[in-house]
């Protein structure tokens, strides 16, 4: 069975007015408070492109290697429901902003994150579109509650080809678009506060038969849902096909609770949006250097090339940066840009550290990110700061403690103090006195008759449980290294 | 005229305002008027008064009464477009357009009757009933109509005023304002202009902002003006017209008010005479005023040439399929849910949706949506919509070639008869009468292109003809002054209102009364 899925999704423009009028765009507003004439549709008003947002699509879809269309259209899309106070949407069905692009991801093809492959999904189109208000049902009062504060919000609708083949991979495709989004500013891409939304379509079929019947899935609120989402579809679909039963073209919503996805019974049939152009709103029409004319007012055009040129960094860029940089690996690469302020964070500390970047990796990916998740902070809270793991790292590298040392808690839970300082506090320090350092070795090998026999025979690994033995009796204060010479050498005596 | 009265003092804007007022009382039985805003209306009046005491009014609008079709959304004052849907909607902002006039000063005595939701070609189709052409009443009708009768009785055979914007036709032709608003869609200022004798300009496509006008179909609609003469028409224009930033379909190119040059010399115009204007239907009447009409032009030297619109007899269906896609569209916000009627259906939404639109809307009105929205199905775009829109552009290609061939404007009858008696015209329905109508204004609409109807004559009935002039996009100031000059010409009469004589007429406009023909 070789499984289809492609996807569909909008993305809330980071704008701080709607797509076509004024209104404030703002999440958690009281009910109703950020709606113009134009959002509640009183007869009589008119859109009003807002530029900020076709600027943001623009971006997206350079950052998406699209062809951005200099002319695209406007159309109305027609249905009724009570979070639609126009009866139609404002769409770009025709032609929309963006097309022709694509998107690479990464995935580990194991699960240690030990080795990458990337992968390239096509990105059908960008088109910009009205969000709509929204609607809660009251059932017991047998009424319905509707919030306009969204309707008339600028989204960019992002059309992800069936390139992918399933959970983990559709996951990891909207991981990236995510951060691309979040590096352009284009929109928050913030999955629970609404700004970023995912349909999945999903299909299953025999390798050399034409593409099977695909069911959308919906209400899918997590990235961690999608891919779970994705993949009890396509189970379903291979089993249902298996049992001789036949798959259904149907919108399906996924049930997080359960885990899998029931029949939405809100549609019935088929919608015909009887698509119509709209015509308060000429076409749209966008510049390059070349093609911009002489006279034009700056503030009445948007010249591709101008936001081409101020494009910041993506992400896919920023890690082959640090790769090539710092020498450390593509995997870590992807972590530093996971986590908000990461990457920033490592290059501050390797800015004020003497020790190798590609040994700094592991102190930040391994021991602070582990601390923060334990303790649910996010890069911004942690407790060190980068110039005091720096610090931190100094000592190590200048052998005045031990690695273990340096894993203890304290020194992570910063409390305004140095490292230098906690360390002396806590004696952490390593054992700088090579007399003191053999008189601890030769104490262990006098207690340890059997293992200083064994290592004698020549099972050199008994000789790492020593070196362990003395860590511990100087509560990791002897360098290893320095340890295992002493013994070594004692022993061979 | 009344401008310079009220500057020199001869009269203050509020006995001006009281004069109109008690006009539109005693000239109810029009049925004019949605809304008179009486209150309000005095408390502007007063302000302005202020204002020519002070020696600073705002220009020459600043304290004259004027009325505005009732769908243009005027704030605190009640909007309907004459349907049930919006009854007691009170919006809160002003149409772009009310608040220019507003901004110079005018005088806003009431919202005026029309067809619902500005559908129509009679203004008989609207909840609040009919309009009544003033000139059912005037002398000229009853001496020419009913010769033998000595009756009072003003209710038999009144005829209509033409639509849809009959209330603003009929609040201008009977003096109780001194211009007022349409809309003009497929003919609907320049119709009852023609039937009430008056002025009726309908301006390029992109010239007057749309915003707050409650729109019917939002590629042809343009606000319209009415007024009692072109020079006013163009004072009017030249205090709407500009870019509005509010409407993304009004041109952004600077526009300058202008004033009507006296044209003497006609000899470089070139006067283009559409032979498939001479349409079915169209009265042996018009027909020869018509051609009277260009002889008068030839005779003071202007050239005057036969041309082809060919795709003429197309409009009316292309009309039909654009028109009714576009409302389907545009009645689609009216759910009953944020403003507007809503109905007691309580079992479910869409119970209560499809209860609202029934209650709320006429016939005419849901005629429209279902026709429109078969044409905007799938299956049918292509064959219906697409093809509609190809044949539009045929439609207005044909003025574009026509106007490069050298003409400056196009002469052609406004209406195929003067206005039918009320019984006779609701013999028809709605939609029978729009397609015989609209025949003759309806391409202006399709191309965008500015076009005005003069009073020219008085018929064998004694009722109102006019011509229509057709200009070239944007060219108003070419187009009008054509139209001031003609209508110096045909020195078009005066009506006579027993209503209107009871007033003081040193302030209104008076014209000879040797009529064209």
């Amino acid at each position: 069975w070789v499984p289809v899925v492609g996807l569909e999704i909008h993305a809330q423009i980071s704008s701080n007015s709607k797509l076509f009028s004024g209104s404030q765009v703002q999440f958690a507003a009281p009910p109703n408070s950020l709606v113009s004439f134009f959002d509640a549709s009183l007869p009589g008003t008119l859109p009003v492109l807002n530029r900020r947002c076709v600027e943001a699509a623009v971006m997206t879809g350079l950052a998406l290697n699209c062809s951005i269309n200099k002319k695209s259209l406007f159309d109305r899309k027609h249905y009724f429901y009570a979070d639609l106070p126009a009866g139609y949407q404002i769409t770009q069905q025709r032609v929309p902003i963006a097309v022709n692009g694509c998107l690479m991801y990464s995935l580990c093809i194991d699960n240690k994150m030990s080795q990458m492959v990337t992968k390239t999904v096509r990105i059908k189109q960008i088109q910009l579109e009205q969000d709509s208000g929204k609607s809660l049902h009251d059932d017991t009062r047998s009424q319905t509650l509707v919030d306009l504060n969204r309707a008339g919000v600028g989204l960019m609708e992002v059309v992800m080809e069936p390139d992918m083949c399933c959970g983990e991979e559709a996951a990891a495709a909207v991981r990236e678009l995510q951060l691309i989004l979040q590096t352009l500013g284009s929109s928050q891409a913030v999955m629970a506060e609404g700004q970023l939304r995912v349909d999945a379509n999903v299909s299953v079929h025999h390798p050399g038969e034409p593409y099977g019947v695909r069911t959308e899935v919906k209400n899918i609120n997590s990235i961690r849902f999608l891919a779970k989402a994705v993949d009890y579809e396509i189970q379903r679909q291979i089993e249902e096909l298996e049992n001789g039963g036949t798959i259904l073209n149907e919108t399906r919503a996924f049930d997080s609770k359960l885990g899998c996805t029931v029949p939405m019974r809100d549609k019935e049939g088929k919608q015909d949006y009887r698509f119509m152009p709209e015509p308060n709103l000429p076409p749209l029409i966008l510049y390059d250097a070349k093609s911009l004319p002489a006279n034009m007012n700056h503030q009445q055009v948007i010249n591709i090339d101008w936001i081409h040129e101020r494009l910041p960094e993506l992400p896919s860029v920023k890690r082959e940066k640090l790769v090539e940089q710092y020498g450390i690996l593509p995997e870590h690469s992807f972590t530093l840009l996971n986590e908000d302020g990461l990457a920033e964070f490592f290059e501050n500390v390797v800015k004020q550290t003497q020790m190798k970047p590609r040994k700094v990796i592991g102190w930040i990916l391994n021991d602070l990110l582990s601390y923060l998740k334990q303790h649910s902070l996010t890069v911004k809270e942690s407790p060190v700061s980068s110039f005091l793991l720096a610090d931190l790292l100094n000592l190590l590298e200048k052998k005045e403690i031990s690695s273990t040392a340096a894993k203890q808690a304290k020194l992570w839970k910063g409390e305004g103090k140095t490292p230098l300082e906690i360390v002396k506090e806590q004696k952490l320090e390593l054992i700088q006195d090579q007399k003191e350092l053999e008189q601890i070795c030769q104490a262990v090998i006098d207690g340890r008759e059997n293992e200083v026999m064994e290592i004698k025979a020549g099972n050199r690994k008994v000789l790492n449980k020593l070196i362990g033995l003395v860590q511990r009796r100087t509560q990791g204060r002897s360098n290893p290294v320095l340890v295992k010479q002493i013994l070594e050498k004692k022993l061979s005596e | 005229q009344v401008s310079a009265a009220l500057k020199e003092g001869h009269v203050t804007p509020t006995e001006l305002c009281q004069r109109c007022l008690s006009l539109v009382k005693s000239t109810k039985f029009l049925n004019a008027y949605i809304t008179v805003a009486e209150e309000t209306a005095l408390k502007q009046a007063e302000e302005s008064e202020k204002r020519y005491k002070r020696g600073q009014p705002l220009g020459a609008l600043d304290g004259i009464p004027v009325a505005v079709k009732d769908n243009f959304n005027t704030a605190g004052i009640e909007t309907t477009c004459a349907s049930n849907m919006l009854k007691g909607y009170i919006s809160p902002y002003n149409a772009t357009v009310v608040q220019k006039l507003l901004d110079q000063g005018a005088v806003l005595l009431g919202k005026t009757n029309l067809d619902e939701f500005a559908m129509g070609s009679g203004s008989t189709d609207g909840v609040f009933g009919p309009v009544r052409n003033p000139w059912s009443y005037s002398r000229q009708y009853k001496e020419k109509s009913f010769p033998k009768s000595h009756s009072e009785d003003k209710e038999p055979n009144w005829v209509i005023t033409g639509g849809s914007s009959g209330g603003s036709a009929a609040a201008v032709s009977s003096f109780t304002c001194f211009a007022a608003l349409g809309s003009d869609t497929g003919g609907s200022t320049r119709n009852p202009a023609a039937h009430c004798g008056v002025v009726g300009l309908k301006p390029t496509y992109g010239l007057i902002s749309r915003h707050g006008l409650i729109p019917l179909v939002n590629s042809m609609d343009v606000p319209g003006i009415l007024t009692r003469c072109v020079d006013d028409a163009a004072l009017v224009l030249g205090s709407l017209a500009g870019h509005d930033p509010k409407d993304s379909t009004t041109i952004q190119d600077n526009f300058k008010p202008f004033e009507l040059p006296s044209l003497t010399d006609v000899s470089k115009l070139s006067i283009g005479i559409p032979k498939e204007y001479h349409a079915p239907g169209l009265s042996s009447e018009i027909l020869a005023l018509w051609s009277k009409a260009a002889d008068l032009f030839k005779n003071a030297g202007a050239k005057v040439v036969e041309v082809s619109l060919p795709h003429t007899r197309y409009s009316i269906v292309c009309y039909h399929v654009l028109c009714t896609a576009e409302v389907a569209s545009n009645m689609a916000r009216f759910d009953g849910l944020e403003y507007g009627h809503r109905s007691d259906m309580k079992e479910s939404t869409e119970s209560m949706y499809a209860a609202t639109r029934r209650e709320g809307f006429n016939d005419v009105v849901r005629g429209r949506i279902l026709s429109g929205n078969y044409f905007l199905l799938k299956q049918n775009y292509e064959k219906y919509f697409i093809k509609a829109q190809k044949v539009r552009r045929l439609i207005a290609d044909d003025f574009v070639k026509v106007f490069r061939s050298g003409i400056d404007v196009l002469l052609t009858p406004t209406t195929l008869s003067d206005a039918a008696p009320y019984m006779e015209f609701i013999k028809e329905d709605n939609r029978t009468r729009s397609a015989q109508d609209d025949i003759l204004t309806q391409a202006a609409n399709m191309a965008g292109l500015p076009a005005i109807n003069v009073p020219t004559a008085l018929s064998e009935r004694g009722l109102p003809v006019g011509l229509q002039f057709i200009g070239r996009s944007f060219q108003e100031k070419q187009l009008l002054t054509v139209a001031k000059w003609f209508e110096q010409q045909v020195q078009f009469p005066t009506i006579q209102l027993e209503e209107v004589k009871g007033h003081d007429h040193g302030v209104f406009h008076h014209q000879k009364s040797a009529s064209f023909s």
